[in-house]
């Protein structure tokens, strides 16, 4: 199977029903996409598709075939995405186990709406479960994230 | 935990050695290892070096952490202890987990862990005794240099200066790594700190905004395989046969093994062995407690509050005091078992060699882990190697007397004859056990004719996180279990009530139980501060009037308590149809009070704002006191609306995070964090608001309906 992840072009030999989460995971090596659940209930999966949000826990790899696959690895390259900066500004983390899903999730919201608001920020990540409560911060970090893309693109 | 005098009074020796051109600085801690109780002898002799900071020839500057970070902070909170002794350059500041070694022994509990919100009590002076002696040597060195006096010279920013000259730490390495030991250092007057108290930010940002961050369930080499567990459906259940046949067919799967926890298909990758797994057929001897039952185990429990139990606390006659009482109330409250839940399930790492075991985990708990996978492969102690990486939340689970995920892992490496990550479901998680235990409370308080109690007795049922473990010699005395009644034996509500009783029952069910972030606190909490809110009410006296009135003697309870009301608008009029309760309470040696302003939606209970006061001493790292306030409000709210696992069968009903809720962003409410200025010894913050929340909801719940709720989670409809 032929799958492009985070821009480049990569053979992997699999099942077509194994989910692109084990996929990347244990096959190609990116570890950064994370395990929480299995069955799209936590959301620390996330990762892009043509640049829409997908819980990778339950996509399965034929599906990604001829689409763009865009990992936490490949969001930027130099971890100075605007949701990065926010979320590094902000001091979001905490373990950081959710936080990849977290930032994938933010980033595709921003790139569908730059000026979210409150309502729309917890429609797109109130799917995206965080234990350790990082809520209020993650809140705060995607209005300072679409502030510091406005920025940018003066 | 053990009688251990405080480590303020050690006396540190000191050792360095040459490691690679860098100091190391090493301490050797007299009678450090008489406290490892749990502990193997060690065969390098009765004083083992105890490394904490490393300067290295490029002027970076390393710090090992004795501690687990497990998102608390400690990451960079230890660091700036180092780095304020020191005089560091903050940007040359390096972090890694220390490898397992005694020498890391919680300086208190004399084993190598991360709990009880103790890490800053542990270390709050061994780490600065760290950089205080890295200092004074690289100043020896470069007044060698300079020829000058070492009182002539001063640190600033990871250089030593004297006069017109100067030398950067990384230069002097080498030269201070040759100097003799110190006999003693002193460290810095409190008013010169430049970094405790200082809002610095968390160190492990950069790794983990951008999945560089390892954690156990990221380790990868060549030659790993990967394991999935099959575990009896009910606890105390054991194979009877297995026929492995159909997940030998699954393309990847290489080994199927029994292990003393189930059976294990060793996979190439996670996904093989999982869905090895679930083509496994195993018949199981399902044991002893294939008839638990939630509601049987609660009437069970309703039945032992009847009878007489272990005296936790107890003042005057408590029958007496009830018997003259002006007015009495009497209620029951329950608290179901509870997963911990992290976000990375277990997971752990082992490859085993001629003479050699490595594991890597994100564990909470090395000291024990170590001597566990020592037993289980005929090694010694000091020939386990605990890698220990980030974890993906702890909040206690990945602490326990069995070291449970690590020992499985060892079993499975040992069967499989490869090495193996072992990883857990959520599923496994959500049904592995180790949980919160249930509680259920009695309580029966008599009030006087000023409306103050006079006598108050109390009945706790609950299973024991230590009765059975290692720790049970050390800290349950005349069966008690301090875990189980802290919070309550020691509230001050009940110190002031002349007369009182506390009664602990600690039953066995073949439930796993273990501590959960906060402890007896979580359920303790709820039922004294719920309980002196109805006592107010019963009074006719505003609830923070009468928390004042009982905890005259008591100024850090008051401190926070008057700052959390002060800052909440306690005497203003709430927005229309929105109540405010309030909270405090003391635990891991701090102080914390919450004000909860709610409404009720849609018959559901809906957090507006919470204003936090919290008293933790000296204060190291604002910003991570903020960070676990928040985190800890949340964890606590998850299990006020909604945590709760219920038995049928012996089975664990519920499975993964569509029927075990935990709290999601559109329900976290406005966290205001308001941290009081003092210089008491630091406390704990881990777990410290934990506590607070749901008895703030609950009482706000009572301003809005009129009704207590006595029942975690809160049900309007109950």
């Amino acid at each position: 199977m032929k799958l492009t992840i985070n821009g480049v072009e990569r053979e992997v030999e699999a099942s077509p029903d194994m989910p692109l989460l084990w996929v990347l995971r244990d096959l190609v090596g990116l570890t950064g996409t994370k395990f929480g659940c299995g069955i799209a209930q936590c959301g620390a999966c996330t990762v892009h598709l043509d640049g829409a949000p997908r819980r990778s826990c339950v996509t399965p790899v034929a599906a990604t075939v001829g689409k763009a696959v865009t990992t936490i690895e490949g969001l930027s390259s130099d971890g100075r995405h605007p949701v990065q900066r926010a979320w590094a500004e902000l001091d979001v983390v905490q373990c950081g186990y959710c936080q990849s899903g977290q930032i994938m999730a933010a980033a595709a919201l921003l790139a569908a709406r730059s000026d979210p608001s409150d309502a729309d920020i917890d429609a797109a990540l109130t799917g995206n479960i965080c234990r350790c409560g990082t809520y209020q911060r993650i809140r705060a970090a995607v209005h300072r994230a679409a502030a510091l893309a406005k920025e940018a693109a003066q | 935990m053990t009688d251990v005098t405080p480590p303020t009074r050690r006396e540190f020796l000191k050792t360095s050695m040459l490691m690679s051109g860098s100091l190391v600085v090493a301490f050797v801690l007299p009678g450090a290892n008489r406290l490892m109780a749990l502990q193997e002898p060690q065969a390098g002799g009765p004083f083992i070096p105890n490394a904490f900071v490393r300067v290295g020839s490029d002027d970076s500057v390393t710090i090992l952490l004795a501690h687990s970070e497990m998102g608390q902070g400690i990451w960079t909170s230890l660091p700036m202890l180092v780095a304020e002794e020191l005089d560091a350059d903050w940007s040359k500041i390096k972090v890694q987990h220390a490898k397992a070694a005694p020498v890391y022994a919680h300086t208190t509990i004399g084993l190598q862990m991360t709990g009880g919100s103790t890490t800053t009590l542990s270390e709050f002076d061994r780490y600065r005794q760290a950089g205080a002696t890295a200092r004074a040597l690289l100043v020896q060195a470069a007044a060698q240099r300079f020829g000058v006096k070492p009182a002539d010279c001063r640190t600033e920013n990871g250089v030593v200066i004297a006069g017109k000259q100067r030398a950067r730490y990384g230069e002097l390495a080498g030269a201070a790594a040759k100097l003799p030991p110190l006999k003693e250092v002193s460290l810095k007057d409190p008013k010169e700190w430049k970094l405790i108290g200082k809002p610095m930010k968390r160190l492990d940002t950069p790794e983990k905004i951008t999945g560089r961050a390892q954690f156990g369930i990221d380790v990868r080499f060549p030659g790993m395989l990967t394991a999935v567990v099959a575990r009896p459906p009910v606890f105390g259940g054991t194979v009877k046969s297995f026929d492995a046949g159909a997940a030998k067919a699954v393309p990847g799967v290489r080994k199927v093994v029994q292990v003393p926890t189930g059976v294990a298909v060793v996979a190439d990758h996670f996904w093989a062995a999982k869905l090895g797994r679930d083509a496994l057929k195993i018949d199981w001897d399902l044991g002893p407690n294939a008839s638990l039952d939630s509601a049987a185990l609660r009437e069970q429990f309703r039945h032992i509050a009847d009878t007489a139990g272990a005296t936790a606390a107890e003042a005057g006659s408590v029958t007496e005091g009830l018997r003259k009482a002006a007015k009495t109330i009497a209620a029951e409250y329950a608290f179901p078992y509870l997963a911990h839940a992290p976000m990375e399930p277990e997971n752990c790492t082992v490859r085993i060699t001629r003479g050699k075991c490595e594991i890597w985990a994100g564990t909470q708990f090395q000291g024990m882990d170590q001597q566990i996978a020592a037993r289980i492969t005929g090694l010694k102690p000091e020939q386990v190697d605990i890698h220990t990486t980030f974890l993906g939340g702890g909040f206690g689970r990945r602490a326990n007397f069995q070291s449970d995920f690590v020992a499985e892992a060892v079993q499975v490496a040992k069967a499989a004859s490869a090495p193996v990550k072992t990883v857990w479901t959520r599923e496994d998680d959500v049904r592995g056990g180790y949980y919160r235990s249930a509680f259920l409370h009695r309580a029966r308080i008599g009030l006087g004719a000023d409306g103050l109690p006079v006598a108050w007795l109390h009945s706790v049922v609950g299973q024991s996180n230590l009765i059975g473990t290692p720790f049970e010699k050390l800290a349950v005395k005349d069966g008690i279990d301090p875990t189980s009644v802290e919070g309550l034996a020691d509230s001050p509500y009940l110190k002031e009530t002349p007369h009182h009783r506390v009664d602990l029952h600690s039953p066995r069910t073949g439930i796993p139980v273990l501590w959960w972030r906060s402890v007896g606190n979580s359920h303790t909490a709820f039922v004294v501060e719920t309980l002196i809110d109805e006592l107010a009410q019963a009074a006719r006296k505003d609830p923070v009037e009468y928390r004042r009135l009982l905890l005259k003697r008591y100024p850090r309870h008051l401190g926070v308590l008057n700052l959390a009301v002060e800052k909440a608008g306690w005497g203003r009029r709430p927005p229309a149809r929105h109540a405010r309760g309030v909270a405090v309470h003391s635990a891991f040696g701090s102080f914390a009070a919450q004000v909860a302003e709610v409404s009720i939606e849609s018959d559901r209970i809906r957090v507006h704002r919470v204003v936090c006061a919290i008293d933790c001493g000296i204060v190291i790292n604002p910003e991570t006191i903020a960070a676990q306030m928040e985190s800890g409000i949340a964890f606590g709210l998850s299990a006020a609306l909604h945590g709760a696992l219920h038995f049928k069968d012996g089975r664990v009903q519920e499975s993964n995070f569509h029927d075990y809720r935990v709290l999601r962003l559109n329900e976290m409410p406005v966290v205001e964090v308001h941290i009081v200025h003092s210089t008491e010894k630091p406390g704990g913050v881990g777990e410290v608001a934990v506590p607070h929340i749901a008895p703030a909801v609950a009482n706000a719940v009572a301003q809005l309906t009129g009704r207590r709720l006595r029942e975690l989670p809160l049900r309007l409809n109950a």
